[in-house]
């Protein structure tokens, strides 16, 4: 294999396919970045492609290259996308001899080691095309959604995103038991697809859409339920992941219908009061939320660790009432609605409160909720 | 566990309490109260037919190792810590007893709390012994320390069933030798004015800090007695002992110790380990043996108020490597459930097979229970396993360590070193 290469192109490549890397691989090939250079399998005008796959994720991005001698080789990624990011703006050359590939940029030169091609997985095939959507509202839906998602291994079915396709519209929604966050919107598939719903790891969908949403760009997104695959691909990055074989919890009957007080927030004071008085909440124990006409006072802490209190001016209708949350979930919960106003209901202090955007005429907007659960108080 | 340092007979009856009479006790703030053979003391209360043989509780395998052992028992020169193996020889009559750590625990809590009636400035030193500083509660009271520790050694007679010793003194340090001496089931005071007299007949060993190689060292510069080192110029001791140990022995000997009594500094972990008595490989043995000693250390969070975020687990096999691994919580806990599932992940999950001598639960980053909210779940019932658990608690606490416990755990691994036997003779 000799080829000559972008720098940039290859250093954005390879960076993105080593990011899906695992940090410890179980052995040495899965670490590795496979260069497939004049392959018929990649995309006309990209000579190059870059992959890596560990069996849970699989990545490819095309790299326009001018192919001196075809090929294909794999390297070690971490070590690859460190030597790409750092090399000079030069043209690339890449070249493999015997078990050795060499890198030339201006006058830097680099021998790494190959591992043999034969013990690397085959690549899986794309799914079939489900449809297509704008990079950007999939971006921020996964994002809303993505940050309710559980961080607990040993509760898989709530570490994974459920998507479900269907009734003409597209719905996200991840839990993991202390809060649950929802995003719904209008969308059409391209085919009649029967409808559909599968749960796919929070890490790594939230990863995808983020570098497949660049501004104006499609993401595509295909789909193999029966086989446990999902494919997302965009700005010519394609990306499969495993489906996580669980069952997502039955969630709609969580939905409050009906709540008893009701407070519309500006988002960016109560963020900053929040993060303020949350210094003296020891190891995430709660804020609280004391609600009176017109009114919210936040506190938090007590005698021992310091105590903190702060004010904000609310449009509130209900009872006064004191509700407590941890810091780190309510700060993450109007933070996803990604409006300027929040809209918070709730019915007692220990029953679930929803958040909800609040468009600029000041009516609640469709389409997103974050439900969280309280801190009940002690005592 | 008092130091039997012996004063000269005729001494130490001038010191000791008797029929309501002691010495003048002003200005002696501080007492040491020490559970009499604490552990034996208790199985003894829970099987009166045992008052009058020797009882030794401990490991009863042939790792185990003696934790207390009565009065009667130690005639026979059994001693706190030594393998129950040695002990069986010195004493094969004795009737040898495992541990039941639930039950002294739920004992001692109740001794602590008889203290903490009577002044805020408690400090546990473990179990069955703390200090009490008393001076800002006489006024409030109306009585003097002596009267205290006297109320105090009749209370915990009478509401716990086993007897306790108290020193009182001027210092710490004197509060709790005059508790060792005066041992079982007495009360020593040891007058301000008189502390010289008290101290200087008393042997180095008797000082805090002065271990077997420290009491060499003196002995070989001609120093047998707490007198000769308070003669000595401190320049001396210091050629020999070092300056912090040369300092700290001559204030002592002098009868000065600036400690103060600190109430209970908050602890920083809570856990529970368990040497088997043979090495296992079963999961299924370390997983039940996870489960006891998860009880354990979630029972001590629940008595004591507290709960911890993160869990961890100790491993250590056989050829003696040892591995700690650890897991952090999204909500503190004080569940049984919460912690035994989270160290039977880290079993799974981290530990690699292999014959295991030693496991371990520990609770970490403590927080105070009483100030943490309890982070609601959508699928938690209104009232969960900390209700049912602390319900079982109760149980235990009236009818003792067997009342109550999971159901995996009835057929309990007969060959463990430290394990509360079942316990059939009780309700």
């Amino acid at each position: 294999m000799k080829i000559r290469v972008e720098r940039d192109g290859l250093a954005d490549a390879v960076a993105w396919v080593a990011r899906s890397l695992p940090s410890r691989p179980p052995v040495p090939v899965l670490g590795g970045v496979l260069l497939d250079a004049g392959s018929p399998d990649g995309e006309p005008g990209d000579a190059l492609t870059v992959s890596g796959f560990d069996y849970e994720v699989s990545a490819t991005v095309g790299v326009p290259a001018t192919i001196a001698d075809g090929g294909r080789t794999l390297v070690s990624g971490r070590l690859l996308a460190d030597i790409t990011k750092a090399l000079p703006n030069h043209p690339v050359e890449i070249s493999v001899d015997g078990s050795r590939m060499t890198i030339s940029c201006g006058s830097a030169r680099f021998s790494l080691p190959t591992m043999p091609v034969e013990d690397y997985p085959q690549l899986p095939v794309m799914p079939q095309l489900v449809g297509e959507l704008a990079g950007e509202v999939f971006g921020e839906a996964v994002s809303q959604v993505a940050v309710a998602a559980g961080k607990d291994d040993t509760l898989p079915m709530l570490t994974g995103v459920r998507v479900e396709i269907g009734g003409g519209k597209l719905t996200l929604v991840a839990t993991d038991r202390f809060r649950l966050a929802m995003r719904e919107f209008p969308w059409e598939p391209n085919e009649a697809l029967d409808e559909t719903a599968v749960l796919v790891p929070a890490k790594t969908l939230a990863d995808a859409a983020k570098t497949l949403g660049v501004s104006g760009g499609r993401v595509e997104l295909s789909l193999a339920a029966n086989d446990g695959l999902l494919g997302l691909s965009g700005a010519g990055r394609r990306t499969t992941t495993r489906l996580l074989d669980a069952d997502f919890p039955k969630y709609r009957q969580l939905l409050p219908s009906e709540h008893s007080s009701a407070a519309i927030i500006d988002v960016d004071p109560l963020v900053q009061a929040v993060k303020r008085v949350s210094l003296v909440a020891e190891r995430g124990t709660q804020v609280r939320l004391e609600f009176v006409e017109g009114g919210l006072r936040l506190s938090a802490g007590g005698d021992d660790e310091g105590s903190a209190e702060e004010e904000l001016r609310v449009e509130y209708t209900g009872e006064p009432v004191t509700i407590a949350f941890n810091p780190t979930y309510l700060l993450e919960g109007v933070s996803a609605v990604r409006t300027p106003r929040a809209h918070l209901s709730f019915t007692t202090p220990s029953r679930p409160a929803l958040l909800k955007p609040v468009d600029e005429d000041g009516n609640v907007a469709p389409g997103y909720i974050y439900l969280l659960m309280p801190v009940r108080l002690p005592g | 566990m008092g130091r039997s340092a012996g004063l000269p007979r005729g001494l130490a009856d001038r010191f000791r309490a008797v029929d309501g009479r002691w010495p003048d006790d002003t200005g002696c703030p501080v007492l040491h109260v020490d559970m009499d053979a604490f552990y034996a003391s208790v199985e003894i209360r829970e099987r009166p037919e045992l008052r009058e043989v020797p009882v030794v509780v401990g490991g009863v395998g042939h790792r185990g190792v003696v934790c207390s052992a009565n009065y009667l028992a130690r005639t026979f020169g059994v001693r706190s810590a030594m393998p129950t193996a040695h002990a069986r020889r010195l004493a094969p009559h004795a009737v040898f007893l495992p541990p039941s750590f639930g039950l002294y625990q739920e004992i001692s809590r109740g001794v602590m709390e008889i203290f903490r009636d009577i002044s805020p400035l408690v400090e546990p030193l473990s179990l069955d012994e703390a200090f009490v500083d008393v001076s800002g509660s006489l006024r409030r009271l109306r009585t003097t320390p002596a009267a205290i520790g006297a109320q105090i050694r009749a209370r915990v007679e009478a509401e716990h069933g086993i007897t306790c010793s108290v020193g009182v003194g001027p210092t710490k340090f004197l509060a709790k030798l005059a508790s060792g001496m005066c041992k079982p089931d007495g009360m020593m005071v040891v007058p301000r004015a008189e502390v010289t007299a008290f101290l200087h007949p008393l042997p180095v060993s008797a000082l805090w800090g002065v271990g077997k190689r420290t009491a060499e060292q003196l002995e070989r510069i001609g120093l047998d007695t707490v007198a000769d080192i308070a003669a000595t110029p401190l320049p001396r001791l210091r050629r020999v002992l070092g300056v912090a140990q040369a300092e700290h022995l001559h204030a002592l000997s002098r009868g000065r110790d600036d400690r103060r009594v600190e109430p209970e500094s908050r602890e920083k972990s809570v856990g529970a380990e368990e040497t088997f008595e043979t090495d296992h490989h079963d999961r299924g043995v370390l997983r039940r043996e996870l489960l006891r000693l998860s009880e354990r250390s979630a029972g001590t969070l629940r008595a004591r108020g507290l709960r911890g975020r993160t869990v961890s687990i100790k491993v250590r096999f056989a050829d003696f490597t040892t591995i700690t691994r650890s897991r952090t919580l999204p909500v503190a806990t004080d569940v049984t459930r919460e912690v035994f599932g989270t160290a039977c992940t880290l079993l799974d999950e981290h530990v690699p097979p292999g014959a295991v001598r030693l496991i371990g639960v520990r609770v970490e980053q403590l927080v105070a229970g009483d100030d943490t909210g309890e982070q609601l779940m959508f699928d938690a019932p209104e009232r969960g396993w900390r209700e049912a658990e602390q319900a079982a608690d109760q149980a235990r606490s009236k009818f003792g360590s067997a009342a109550v416990r999971p159901a995996s755990l009835l057929s309990a691994a007969p060959e463990r070193s430290g394990e509360p036997a079942p316990r059939p003779d009780h309700p």
